[in-house]
Protein backbone atom coordinates (compact mmCIF):
# COMPACT_ATOMS: atom_id res chain seq x y z
CA UNK A 1 0.00 0.00 0.00
CA UNK A 2 1.56 3.30 -1.08
CA UNK A 3 0.81 6.15 1.32
CA UNK A 4 -0.15 8.77 -1.26
CA UNK A 5 -1.29 11.17 1.43
CA UNK A 6 2.20 11.76 2.77
CA UNK A 7 4.19 11.04 -0.35
CA UNK A 8 6.69 13.56 -1.74
CA UNK A 9 8.72 13.43 -4.95
CA UNK A 10 11.91 12.59 -3.09
CA UNK A 11 10.30 9.83 -1.04
CA UNK A 12 8.76 8.35 -4.20
CA UNK A 13 12.09 8.60 -5.97
CA UNK A 14 13.88 6.73 -3.18
CA UNK A 15 11.27 3.98 -3.20
CA UNK A 16 11.34 3.64 -7.00
CA UNK A 17 15.11 3.53 -6.94
CA UNK A 18 15.20 0.86 -4.26
CA UNK A 19 12.50 -1.07 -6.09
CA UNK A 20 10.05 -0.93 -3.17
CA UNK A 21 7.42 -0.40 -5.83
CA UNK A 22 7.39 0.11 -9.58
CA UNK A 23 6.35 3.13 -11.64
CA UNK A 24 3.27 1.14 -12.67
CA UNK A 25 2.35 0.52 -9.05
CA UNK A 26 2.82 4.16 -8.18
CA UNK A 27 0.67 5.32 -11.09
CA UNK A 28 -1.95 2.69 -10.17
CA UNK A 29 -2.16 4.02 -6.62
CA UNK A 30 -3.10 7.43 -8.01
CA UNK A 31 -5.49 5.98 -10.59
CA UNK A 32 -7.23 4.23 -7.70
CA UNK A 33 -7.61 7.53 -5.85
CA UNK A 34 -8.98 9.10 -9.02
CA UNK A 35 -11.49 6.32 -9.36
CA UNK A 36 -12.62 6.80 -5.78
CA UNK A 37 -12.82 10.60 -5.72
CA UNK A 38 -13.07 12.12 -9.16
CA UNK A 39 -16.79 11.50 -9.64
CA UNK A 40 -17.50 13.79 -6.70
CA UNK A 41 -14.79 16.43 -7.23
CA UNK A 42 -14.63 16.56 -11.07
CA UNK A 43 -10.95 17.48 -10.96
CA UNK A 44 -9.99 15.51 -14.06
CA UNK A 45 -11.79 15.95 -17.37
CA UNK A 46 -9.96 12.95 -18.75
CA UNK A 47 -7.56 10.34 -17.49
CA UNK A 48 -5.25 9.45 -20.38
CA UNK A 49 -5.28 5.89 -21.72
CA UNK A 50 -1.49 5.68 -22.04
CA UNK A 51 -0.61 6.13 -18.36
CA UNK A 52 0.77 2.59 -18.05
CA UNK A 53 2.86 2.98 -21.22
CA UNK A 54 4.33 6.16 -19.76
CA UNK A 55 5.00 4.32 -16.48
CA UNK A 56 6.82 1.58 -18.38
CA UNK A 57 9.04 4.13 -20.08
CA UNK A 58 9.83 5.65 -16.68
CA UNK A 59 10.62 2.21 -15.29
CA UNK A 60 13.12 1.68 -18.11
CA UNK A 61 14.85 4.89 -17.09
CA UNK A 62 15.30 3.49 -13.59
CA UNK A 63 16.66 0.29 -15.06
CA UNK A 64 19.15 1.95 -17.39
CA UNK A 65 20.28 4.55 -14.87
CA UNK A 66 18.90 7.66 -16.59
CA UNK A 67 16.18 8.34 -14.01
CA UNK A 68 15.89 11.83 -12.55
CA UNK A 69 13.84 13.08 -9.61
CA UNK A 70 10.79 13.56 -11.87
CA UNK A 71 11.00 10.07 -13.40
CA UNK A 72 7.86 8.09 -12.67
CA UNK A 73 6.23 11.01 -10.87
CA UNK A 74 2.46 11.03 -11.55
CA UNK A 75 1.48 14.55 -12.57
CA UNK A 76 -1.79 16.24 -13.55
CA UNK A 77 -1.81 18.91 -16.25
CA UNK A 78 -4.30 21.69 -16.81
CA UNK A 79 -6.54 21.36 -19.86
CA UNK A 80 -4.79 24.21 -21.70
CA UNK A 81 -1.37 22.53 -21.99
CA UNK A 82 -0.84 20.70 -25.28
CA UNK A 83 0.10 17.01 -25.16
CA UNK A 84 0.39 15.63 -28.68
CA UNK A 85 -2.37 13.23 -29.79
CA UNK A 86 -4.33 13.91 -26.60
CA UNK A 87 -7.45 16.02 -26.27
CA UNK A 88 -7.08 19.57 -24.97
CA UNK A 89 -10.13 21.79 -24.62
CA UNK A 90 -9.25 24.76 -22.38
CA UNK A 91 -12.48 23.98 -20.54
CA UNK A 92 -14.42 25.22 -23.58
CA UNK A 93 -17.06 23.77 -25.91
CA UNK A 94 -15.30 25.43 -28.82
CA UNK A 95 -12.41 22.94 -28.43
CA UNK A 96 -14.46 20.01 -27.13
CA UNK A 97 -12.95 17.36 -29.38
CA UNK A 98 -9.73 19.11 -30.30
CA UNK A 99 -6.65 16.89 -30.31
CA UNK A 100 -3.25 18.53 -29.81
CA UNK A 101 -1.16 18.36 -32.98
CA UNK A 102 2.14 18.94 -31.17
CA UNK A 103 3.64 18.87 -27.68
CA UNK A 104 3.96 22.01 -25.60
CA UNK A 105 7.55 22.47 -24.48
CA UNK A 106 6.36 21.94 -20.89
CA UNK A 107 5.06 18.49 -21.81
CA UNK A 108 8.17 17.77 -23.85
CA UNK A 109 10.30 18.49 -20.79
CA UNK A 110 8.08 16.34 -18.57
CA UNK A 111 8.35 13.48 -21.07
CA UNK A 112 12.13 13.82 -21.22
CA UNK A 113 12.26 13.69 -17.43
CA UNK A 114 10.09 10.56 -17.48
CA UNK A 115 7.14 12.04 -15.61
CA UNK A 116 3.85 10.17 -15.92
CA UNK A 117 1.10 12.50 -17.13
CA UNK A 118 -2.09 11.12 -15.63
CA UNK A 119 -4.65 13.32 -17.31
CA UNK A 120 -5.99 16.77 -18.02
CA UNK A 121 -7.74 18.76 -15.33
CA UNK A 122 -10.76 21.01 -15.29
CA UNK A 123 -10.39 24.77 -15.47
CA UNK A 124 -12.38 27.93 -15.94
CA UNK A 125 -13.09 28.32 -19.64
CA UNK A 126 -9.91 29.64 -21.29
CA UNK A 127 -8.64 30.23 -17.73
CA UNK A 128 -11.19 32.99 -17.15
CA UNK A 129 -12.29 32.73 -13.58
CA UNK A 130 -11.29 32.31 -9.96
CA UNK A 131 -13.42 29.32 -9.03
CA UNK A 132 -13.44 26.74 -11.87
CA UNK A 133 -17.15 27.36 -12.24
CA UNK A 134 -17.06 28.77 -15.79
CA UNK A 135 -15.83 25.48 -17.31
CA UNK A 136 -18.08 24.05 -20.00
CA UNK A 137 -17.62 20.68 -18.30
CA UNK A 138 -19.13 21.34 -14.89
CA UNK A 139 -17.73 22.74 -11.66
CA UNK A 140 -14.84 21.27 -9.70
CA UNK A 141 -15.31 20.90 -5.96
CA UNK A 142 -12.94 21.69 -3.12
CA UNK A 143 -11.51 18.53 -1.54
CA UNK A 144 -11.59 20.18 1.90
CA UNK A 145 -15.30 20.97 1.58
CA UNK A 146 -17.12 19.79 -1.55
CA UNK A 147 -19.80 22.47 -1.13
CA UNK A 148 -17.10 25.06 -1.84
CA UNK A 149 -15.01 26.04 -4.86
CA UNK A 150 -11.39 24.91 -5.25
CA UNK A 151 -10.37 28.32 -6.58
CA UNK A 152 -9.41 28.91 -10.16
CA UNK A 153 -8.73 29.00 -12.92
CA UNK A 154 -6.46 25.97 -12.32
CA UNK A 155 -8.98 24.51 -9.85
CA UNK A 156 -8.93 21.03 -11.36
CA UNK A 157 -5.19 20.67 -10.87
CA UNK A 158 -5.47 22.02 -7.32
CA UNK A 159 -8.33 19.69 -6.40
CA UNK A 160 -6.52 16.73 -7.99
CA UNK A 161 -3.45 17.39 -5.89
CA UNK A 162 -5.37 18.33 -2.75
CA UNK A 163 -7.23 15.01 -2.92
CA UNK A 164 -4.09 12.95 -3.65
CA UNK A 165 -5.16 12.21 -7.20
CA UNK A 166 -1.68 13.27 -8.39
CA UNK A 167 1.70 13.75 -6.73
CA UNK A 168 2.23 17.17 -8.31
CA UNK A 169 0.34 19.27 -10.85
CA UNK A 170 0.71 21.99 -13.44
CA UNK A 171 -1.52 24.99 -13.81
CA UNK A 172 -1.20 28.30 -15.57
CA UNK A 173 -1.45 31.81 -14.20
CA UNK A 174 -2.66 34.97 -15.81
CA UNK A 175 -3.65 36.59 -12.53
CA UNK A 176 -3.31 34.28 -9.55
CA UNK A 177 -4.77 31.22 -11.24
CA UNK A 178 -2.35 28.93 -9.42
CA UNK A 179 -1.76 30.88 -6.22
CA UNK A 180 -5.47 31.36 -5.48
CA UNK A 181 -6.40 27.66 -5.88
CA UNK A 182 -3.25 26.80 -3.91
CA UNK A 183 -4.63 28.92 -1.09
CA UNK A 184 -8.06 27.27 -1.32
CA UNK A 185 -6.66 23.69 -1.41
CA UNK A 186 -3.78 23.94 1.11
CA UNK A 187 -1.01 23.75 -1.52
CA UNK A 188 2.20 25.47 -2.50
CA UNK A 189 1.95 27.38 -5.79
CA UNK A 190 4.81 29.17 -7.49
CA UNK A 191 4.33 31.77 -10.23
CA UNK A 192 7.79 32.05 -11.84
CA UNK A 193 9.41 35.19 -13.21
CA UNK A 194 7.67 36.20 -16.45
CA UNK A 195 9.17 34.53 -19.52
CA UNK A 196 11.44 32.13 -17.61
CA UNK A 197 9.01 29.31 -18.44
CA UNK A 198 8.14 28.88 -22.10
CA UNK A 199 4.59 29.50 -23.34
CA UNK A 200 5.03 27.31 -26.42
CA UNK A 201 2.01 25.04 -26.68
CA UNK A 202 -0.05 26.72 -23.98
CA UNK A 203 -3.47 27.95 -25.06
CA UNK A 204 -3.09 31.70 -24.62
CA UNK A 205 -5.31 33.99 -22.60
CA UNK A 206 -3.20 37.13 -22.07
CA UNK A 207 0.32 36.66 -23.37
CA UNK A 208 1.86 39.55 -21.46
CA UNK A 209 0.67 37.88 -18.23
CA UNK A 210 0.40 34.11 -18.84
CA UNK A 211 2.84 31.77 -17.18
CA UNK A 212 2.81 28.00 -16.58
CA UNK A 213 3.04 27.51 -12.82
CA UNK A 214 3.63 24.41 -10.67
CA UNK A 215 1.64 23.16 -7.69
CA UNK A 216 3.13 20.99 -4.96
CA UNK A 217 2.06 19.69 -1.60
CA UNK A 218 5.44 20.83 -0.27
CA UNK A 219 7.80 23.63 -1.25
CA UNK A 220 10.42 21.09 -2.29
CA UNK A 221 7.97 19.33 -4.64
CA UNK A 222 7.05 22.63 -6.30
CA UNK A 223 10.75 23.43 -6.58
CA UNK A 224 11.54 20.13 -8.32
CA UNK A 225 8.82 20.73 -10.90
CA UNK A 226 10.06 24.31 -11.29
CA UNK A 227 13.60 23.06 -11.94
CA UNK A 228 12.27 20.65 -14.56
CA UNK A 229 10.49 23.36 -16.54
CA UNK A 230 12.57 26.51 -16.15
CA UNK A 231 14.80 27.65 -19.00
CA UNK A 232 15.11 29.23 -22.42
CA UNK A 233 13.06 27.80 -25.27
CA UNK A 234 13.90 28.68 -28.88
CA UNK A 235 10.28 27.82 -29.79
CA UNK A 236 9.09 30.82 -27.77
CA UNK A 237 10.43 34.11 -29.10
CA UNK A 238 9.61 35.83 -25.80
CA UNK A 239 11.45 33.30 -23.65
CA UNK A 240 14.30 34.72 -21.53
CA UNK A 241 17.75 33.73 -22.84
CA UNK A 242 19.83 31.79 -20.31
CA UNK A 243 22.55 34.43 -20.02
CA UNK A 244 19.99 37.11 -19.21
CA UNK A 245 18.36 34.97 -16.54
CA UNK A 246 21.75 34.18 -15.01
CA UNK A 247 22.70 37.85 -15.00
CA UNK A 248 19.41 38.85 -13.39
CA UNK A 249 19.81 36.20 -10.73
CA UNK A 250 23.32 37.32 -9.92
CA UNK A 251 22.21 40.94 -9.59
CA UNK A 252 19.10 40.34 -7.53
CA UNK A 253 19.92 37.42 -5.25
CA UNK A 254 21.65 38.35 -2.00
CA UNK A 255 23.40 36.15 0.49
CA UNK A 256 21.28 37.08 3.46
CA UNK A 257 17.69 37.81 2.48
CA UNK A 258 15.90 38.62 5.70
CA UNK A 259 13.93 41.81 5.15
CA UNK A 260 10.22 41.35 4.58
CA UNK A 261 8.10 44.32 3.53
CA UNK A 262 4.41 44.46 4.47
CA UNK A 263 2.17 46.90 2.53
CA UNK A 264 -0.41 47.14 5.34
CA UNK A 265 -2.26 49.95 3.59
CA UNK A 266 -3.37 47.52 0.85
CA UNK A 267 -5.42 45.41 3.21
CA UNK A 268 -6.75 47.97 5.65
CA UNK A 269 -10.17 46.70 4.54
CA UNK A 270 -11.72 43.90 2.53
CA UNK A 271 -9.78 41.02 4.11
CA UNK A 272 -11.61 38.31 6.06
CA UNK A 273 -10.81 38.87 9.77
CA UNK A 274 -9.73 35.24 10.25
CA UNK A 275 -7.31 35.53 7.34
CA UNK A 276 -5.91 38.80 8.65
CA UNK A 277 -5.36 37.27 12.08
CA UNK A 278 -3.68 34.24 10.54
CA UNK A 279 -1.51 36.53 8.40
CA UNK A 280 -0.38 38.49 11.45
CA UNK A 281 0.44 35.24 13.25
CA UNK A 282 2.57 34.11 10.29
CA UNK A 283 4.40 37.44 10.26
CA UNK A 284 5.09 36.99 13.97
CA UNK A 285 6.65 33.57 13.26
CA UNK A 286 9.02 35.15 10.76
CA UNK A 287 9.89 37.85 13.28
CA UNK A 288 10.63 35.20 15.92
CA UNK A 289 12.86 33.40 13.41
CA UNK A 290 15.07 36.43 12.91
CA UNK A 291 13.44 38.11 9.92
CA UNK A 292 13.08 41.85 9.90
CA UNK A 293 9.55 43.07 9.23
CA UNK A 294 9.28 46.48 7.58
CA UNK A 295 6.24 48.63 6.69
CA UNK A 296 6.24 49.58 3.03
CA UNK A 297 4.04 51.76 0.87
CA UNK A 298 3.06 50.79 -2.67
CA UNK A 299 0.83 53.69 -3.72
CA UNK A 300 0.11 52.39 -7.22
CA UNK A 301 -0.55 48.78 -6.22
CA UNK A 302 -4.17 49.61 -5.42
CA UNK A 303 -4.74 50.11 -9.16
CA UNK A 304 -3.39 46.65 -10.00
CA UNK A 305 -6.60 44.70 -10.34
CA UNK A 306 -8.36 47.46 -12.32
CA UNK A 307 -5.34 47.71 -14.59
CA UNK A 308 -5.40 43.95 -15.03
CA UNK A 309 -9.09 44.00 -15.94
CA UNK A 310 -8.28 46.34 -18.82
CA UNK A 311 -5.13 44.72 -20.18
CA UNK A 312 -6.34 41.14 -19.87
CA UNK A 313 -9.66 41.49 -21.76
CA UNK A 314 -7.85 43.44 -24.48
CA UNK A 315 -5.47 40.51 -24.93
CA UNK A 316 -8.32 38.00 -24.62
CA UNK A 317 -10.36 39.59 -27.40
CA UNK A 318 -7.29 39.45 -29.63
CA UNK A 319 -6.20 35.91 -28.71
CA UNK A 320 -9.62 34.32 -28.91
CA UNK A 321 -10.30 35.69 -32.38
CA UNK A 322 -8.49 32.61 -33.73
CA UNK A 323 -11.38 30.36 -32.66
CA UNK A 324 -13.68 30.90 -35.59
CA UNK A 325 -15.03 27.51 -36.61
CA UNK A 326 -12.86 27.34 -39.69
CA UNK A 327 -9.71 25.29 -39.14
CA UNK A 328 -10.51 23.27 -36.02
CA UNK A 329 -12.87 23.09 -33.10
CA UNK A 330 -16.62 23.56 -33.02
CA UNK A 331 -18.06 24.72 -36.34
CA UNK A 332 -21.70 25.55 -36.98
CA UNK A 333 -23.04 25.72 -40.53
CA UNK A 334 -24.10 29.10 -41.94
CA UNK A 335 -25.16 30.62 -45.23
CA UNK A 336 -21.94 32.54 -45.54
CA UNK A 337 -18.57 32.84 -43.82
CA UNK A 338 -19.73 35.56 -41.42
CA UNK A 339 -22.58 33.37 -40.21
CA UNK A 340 -20.20 30.47 -39.61
CA UNK A 341 -18.02 32.75 -37.45
CA UNK A 342 -20.85 34.29 -35.48
CA UNK A 343 -22.78 31.09 -34.85
CA UNK A 344 -19.73 29.01 -33.99
CA UNK A 345 -18.38 31.63 -31.60
CA UNK A 346 -21.76 32.06 -29.94
CA UNK A 347 -22.22 28.32 -29.43
CA UNK A 348 -18.59 27.61 -28.60
CA UNK A 349 -17.82 30.27 -26.01
CA UNK A 350 -19.45 30.36 -22.59
CA UNK A 351 -20.86 33.44 -20.91
CA UNK A 352 -17.69 34.63 -19.16
CA UNK A 353 -15.59 34.19 -22.30
CA UNK A 354 -18.14 36.15 -24.34
CA UNK A 355 -18.23 38.84 -21.64
CA UNK A 356 -14.46 39.27 -21.66
CA UNK A 357 -14.15 39.19 -25.46
CA UNK A 358 -16.72 41.97 -25.74
CA UNK A 359 -15.16 43.95 -22.90
CA UNK A 360 -11.79 43.72 -24.63
CA UNK A 361 -13.33 44.73 -27.94
CA UNK A 362 -14.82 47.77 -26.20
CA UNK A 363 -11.56 48.72 -24.51
CA UNK A 364 -9.67 48.49 -27.78
CA UNK A 365 -12.25 50.33 -29.85
CA UNK A 366 -11.72 53.78 -31.26
CA UNK A 367 -12.53 56.46 -28.71
CA UNK A 368 -11.86 54.30 -25.64
CA UNK A 369 -8.41 52.97 -26.41
CA UNK A 370 -6.62 55.96 -24.91
CA UNK A 371 -8.78 56.28 -21.82
CA UNK A 372 -8.53 52.59 -20.95
CA UNK A 373 -5.80 50.62 -22.64
CA UNK A 374 -3.11 53.28 -22.92
CA UNK A 375 -3.75 54.54 -19.42
CA UNK A 376 -3.60 50.99 -18.04
CA UNK A 377 -0.31 50.29 -19.77
CA UNK A 378 1.15 53.43 -18.19
CA UNK A 379 -0.10 52.51 -14.73
CA UNK A 380 1.44 49.07 -15.25
CA UNK A 381 4.80 50.84 -15.75
CA UNK A 382 4.28 52.78 -12.53
CA UNK A 383 3.43 49.61 -10.60
CA UNK A 384 6.52 47.93 -12.00
CA UNK A 385 8.68 50.91 -11.12
CA UNK A 386 7.50 51.11 -7.52
CA UNK A 387 7.78 47.33 -7.09
CA UNK A 388 11.39 47.28 -8.28
CA UNK A 389 12.09 50.33 -6.11
CA UNK A 390 10.65 48.45 -3.11
CA UNK A 391 13.03 45.55 -3.74
CA UNK A 392 15.93 47.91 -3.15
CA UNK A 393 14.73 48.24 0.44
CA UNK A 394 13.30 44.80 1.18
CA UNK A 395 13.97 41.25 -0.05
CA UNK A 396 10.36 40.06 0.03
CA UNK A 397 6.92 41.59 -0.04
CA UNK A 398 4.16 39.69 1.72
CA UNK A 399 0.36 39.81 1.70
CA UNK A 400 -2.36 37.25 2.34
CA UNK A 401 -2.61 35.17 -0.87
CA UNK A 402 -6.39 35.67 -1.13
CA UNK A 403 -8.55 38.06 0.93
CA UNK A 404 -11.36 35.51 1.37
CA UNK A 405 -11.80 31.88 2.45
CA UNK A 406 -12.91 29.27 -0.13
CA UNK A 407 -16.49 30.28 -0.91
CA UNK A 408 -19.61 28.29 -1.66
CA UNK A 409 -20.31 27.08 -5.18
CA UNK A 410 -22.39 29.69 -6.98
CA UNK A 411 -21.81 32.37 -4.34
CA UNK A 412 -19.99 34.85 -6.58
CA UNK A 413 -21.07 33.66 -10.00
CA UNK A 414 -23.66 36.38 -10.63
CA UNK A 415 -21.38 39.23 -9.56
CA UNK A 416 -18.28 39.38 -11.79
CA UNK A 417 -16.60 42.16 -9.80
CA UNK A 418 -16.79 40.29 -6.48
CA UNK A 419 -15.31 37.24 -8.24
CA UNK A 420 -12.54 39.36 -9.74
CA UNK A 421 -11.65 40.75 -6.29
CA UNK A 422 -10.42 37.28 -5.21
CA UNK A 423 -7.27 38.09 -7.20
CA UNK A 424 -6.65 41.55 -5.78
CA UNK A 425 -3.32 40.48 -4.20
CA UNK A 426 -2.33 38.34 -7.18
CA UNK A 427 -2.38 41.04 -9.85
CA UNK A 428 0.85 42.91 -8.98
CA UNK A 429 3.12 39.89 -9.64
CA UNK A 430 1.50 39.12 -13.00
CA UNK A 431 1.49 42.75 -14.12
CA UNK A 432 5.12 43.33 -13.17
CA UNK A 433 6.50 39.87 -13.94
CA UNK A 434 8.14 39.19 -10.57
CA UNK A 435 7.91 35.70 -9.05
CA UNK A 436 5.50 34.92 -6.21
CA UNK A 437 4.81 31.91 -4.03
CA UNK A 438 1.68 30.91 -2.10
CA UNK A 439 2.36 28.98 1.11
CA UNK A 440 -0.18 27.13 3.29
CA UNK A 441 -0.49 28.96 6.61
CA UNK A 442 -3.04 26.98 8.58
CA UNK A 443 -6.78 26.44 8.77
CA UNK A 444 -9.78 28.55 9.72
CA UNK A 445 -12.00 27.54 12.63
CA UNK A 446 -14.20 25.74 10.08
CA UNK A 447 -11.26 23.79 8.75
CA UNK A 448 -10.74 25.78 5.55
CA UNK A 449 -7.20 26.32 4.25
CA UNK A 450 -5.48 29.71 4.52
CA UNK A 451 -2.38 30.97 2.77
CA UNK A 452 0.34 33.61 2.81
CA UNK A 453 2.01 35.00 -0.30
CA UNK A 454 5.57 36.18 -0.83
CA UNK A 455 6.89 38.10 -3.79
CA UNK A 456 10.58 38.59 -4.59
CA UNK A 457 12.56 40.42 -7.24
CA UNK A 458 12.88 38.95 -10.76
CA UNK A 459 14.83 35.66 -10.96
CA UNK A 460 14.77 35.18 -7.15
CA UNK A 461 12.68 31.98 -7.06
CA UNK A 462 15.46 30.27 -5.13
CA UNK A 463 15.00 32.78 -2.30
CA UNK A 464 11.24 32.12 -2.29
CA UNK A 465 11.78 28.35 -2.07
CA UNK A 466 14.28 28.84 0.73
CA UNK A 467 11.89 31.09 2.65
CA UNK A 468 9.03 28.64 2.05
CA UNK A 469 11.01 25.69 3.37
CA UNK A 470 11.85 27.63 6.51
CA UNK A 471 8.20 28.58 6.99
CA UNK A 472 7.19 24.91 6.72
CA UNK A 473 9.07 24.13 9.91
CA UNK A 474 8.40 27.36 11.87
CA UNK B 1 -24.14 51.95 -23.00
CA UNK B 2 -27.18 50.94 -25.01
CA UNK B 3 -28.37 47.81 -26.82
CA UNK B 4 -27.05 49.10 -30.13
CA UNK B 5 -23.57 49.58 -28.62
CA UNK B 6 -23.52 45.96 -27.42
CA UNK B 7 -24.72 44.84 -30.85
CA UNK B 8 -21.97 46.82 -32.49
CA UNK B 9 -19.34 45.21 -30.23
CA UNK B 10 -20.78 41.75 -30.85
CA UNK B 11 -20.56 42.44 -34.58
CA UNK B 12 -16.94 43.50 -34.29
CA UNK B 13 -16.17 40.42 -32.20
CA UNK B 14 -18.11 38.14 -34.59
CA UNK B 15 -20.40 36.68 -31.93
CA UNK B 16 -24.17 36.20 -32.13
CA UNK B 17 -25.87 37.25 -28.91
CA UNK B 18 -29.38 36.45 -27.68
CA UNK B 19 -31.50 39.44 -26.59
CA UNK B 20 -31.45 38.67 -22.86
CA UNK B 21 -27.68 38.44 -22.85
CA UNK B 22 -27.39 41.88 -24.46
CA UNK B 23 -29.30 43.33 -21.52
CA UNK B 24 -27.29 41.47 -18.88
CA UNK B 25 -24.06 42.53 -20.59
CA UNK B 26 -25.02 46.19 -20.26
CA UNK B 27 -25.40 45.66 -16.52
CA UNK B 28 -22.12 43.69 -16.27
CA UNK B 29 -20.26 46.34 -18.25
CA UNK B 30 -21.59 49.07 -15.98
CA UNK B 31 -20.30 47.19 -12.93
CA UNK B 32 -16.93 46.26 -14.39
CA UNK B 33 -16.25 49.64 -15.98
CA UNK B 34 -17.47 51.27 -12.76
CA UNK B 35 -14.78 49.32 -10.94
CA UNK B 36 -11.94 49.86 -13.41
CA UNK B 37 -12.74 53.58 -13.53
CA UNK B 38 -10.60 54.00 -10.39
CA UNK B 39 -7.67 54.16 -12.80
CA UNK B 40 -8.84 57.67 -13.68
CA UNK B 41 -7.40 58.78 -10.35
CA UNK B 42 -3.93 57.43 -11.09
CA UNK B 43 -1.33 60.03 -11.96
CA UNK B 44 0.77 58.83 -14.87
CA UNK B 45 2.29 62.17 -15.82
CA UNK B 46 5.73 61.76 -17.21
CA UNK B 47 5.45 58.03 -17.87
CA UNK B 48 7.23 57.36 -21.11
CA UNK B 49 6.56 53.95 -22.49
CA UNK B 50 9.85 52.47 -23.42
CA UNK B 51 9.37 49.53 -25.68
CA UNK B 52 12.49 47.53 -25.14
CA UNK B 53 11.28 44.57 -27.15
CA UNK B 54 13.28 43.36 -30.09
CA UNK B 55 12.78 40.71 -32.70
CA UNK B 56 14.12 37.26 -31.92
CA UNK B 57 15.61 36.17 -35.20
CA UNK B 58 16.77 32.74 -36.16
CA UNK B 59 18.65 31.49 -39.20
CA UNK B 60 16.42 30.69 -42.13
CA UNK B 61 17.23 27.01 -42.22
CA UNK B 62 15.02 23.96 -42.28
CA UNK B 63 14.43 22.43 -38.86
CA UNK B 64 12.40 19.52 -37.59
CA UNK B 65 8.87 20.50 -36.68
CA UNK B 66 6.75 18.54 -34.30
CA UNK B 67 3.43 19.34 -36.03
CA UNK B 68 1.40 16.34 -37.12
CA UNK B 69 0.01 17.06 -40.59
CA UNK B 70 -2.52 14.23 -40.51
CA UNK B 71 -3.88 15.32 -37.16
CA UNK B 72 -4.28 18.86 -38.47
CA UNK B 73 -6.14 17.77 -41.61
CA UNK B 74 -8.27 15.30 -39.69
CA UNK B 75 -9.63 18.16 -37.61
CA UNK B 76 -10.73 20.43 -40.45
CA UNK B 77 -14.47 20.97 -39.95
CA UNK B 78 -14.92 20.79 -43.72
CA UNK B 79 -12.46 19.49 -46.29
CA UNK B 80 -11.96 18.29 -49.83
CA UNK B 81 -8.89 16.37 -51.04
CA UNK B 82 -7.00 17.28 -47.85
CA UNK B 83 -7.70 20.97 -48.41
CA UNK B 84 -9.60 23.09 -45.91
CA UNK B 85 -12.95 24.00 -47.42
CA UNK B 86 -14.71 27.26 -46.54
CA UNK B 87 -17.76 29.14 -47.72
CA UNK B 88 -17.08 31.42 -50.64
CA UNK B 89 -15.59 34.70 -49.57
CA UNK B 90 -16.69 36.97 -52.41
CA UNK B 91 -20.44 37.35 -52.85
Amino acid sequence: MIDTKNLTIEKAHESLKKGEYTCRELASAYLKNIEAKNAELNAYLEVFDDVMEQADKAQEMFQNGTATLMTGVPIAIKDNILFKSHKVSAGSKILENYVATYDSTAVKKLKQAGAVILGRTNMDEFAMGSSTETSAYGVTRNPYDPTRVPGGSSGGSAAALGADMALVALGTETCGSVREPSAFCNLVGIKPTYDTFTRHGIIAMGNSLDQVSPFGKTVRDAEIVYNTLVGYDPEDATSTPTALAEKGKKENMKSDMKRIGVPWHLFAEGVDPEILENFKASIEKFKQSGYEIVDIELPYAKYSLATYYIIMPAEVSTNLSRFDGIRYGLSLPGNNLMEVYKKSRHAGFGKEARRRILLGTYILSHGYYDAYYNKAVKIREKIKEEMLEAFKKVDFITTPTVPVLPFKLGEKLSDPVSMYLCDVFSAPANLTGVPAIALPSGFSKDGLPMSIQFTANNFCEEALFDLGKKFEIM
Amino acid sequence: MEIKDVENLAGLARIDLPEDEKLSLIKDFENILGYVDIIKGANVDGVELEFDHYNAWREDVETDRDFDRDLIIEQFPNKQDDFLKVKKILP
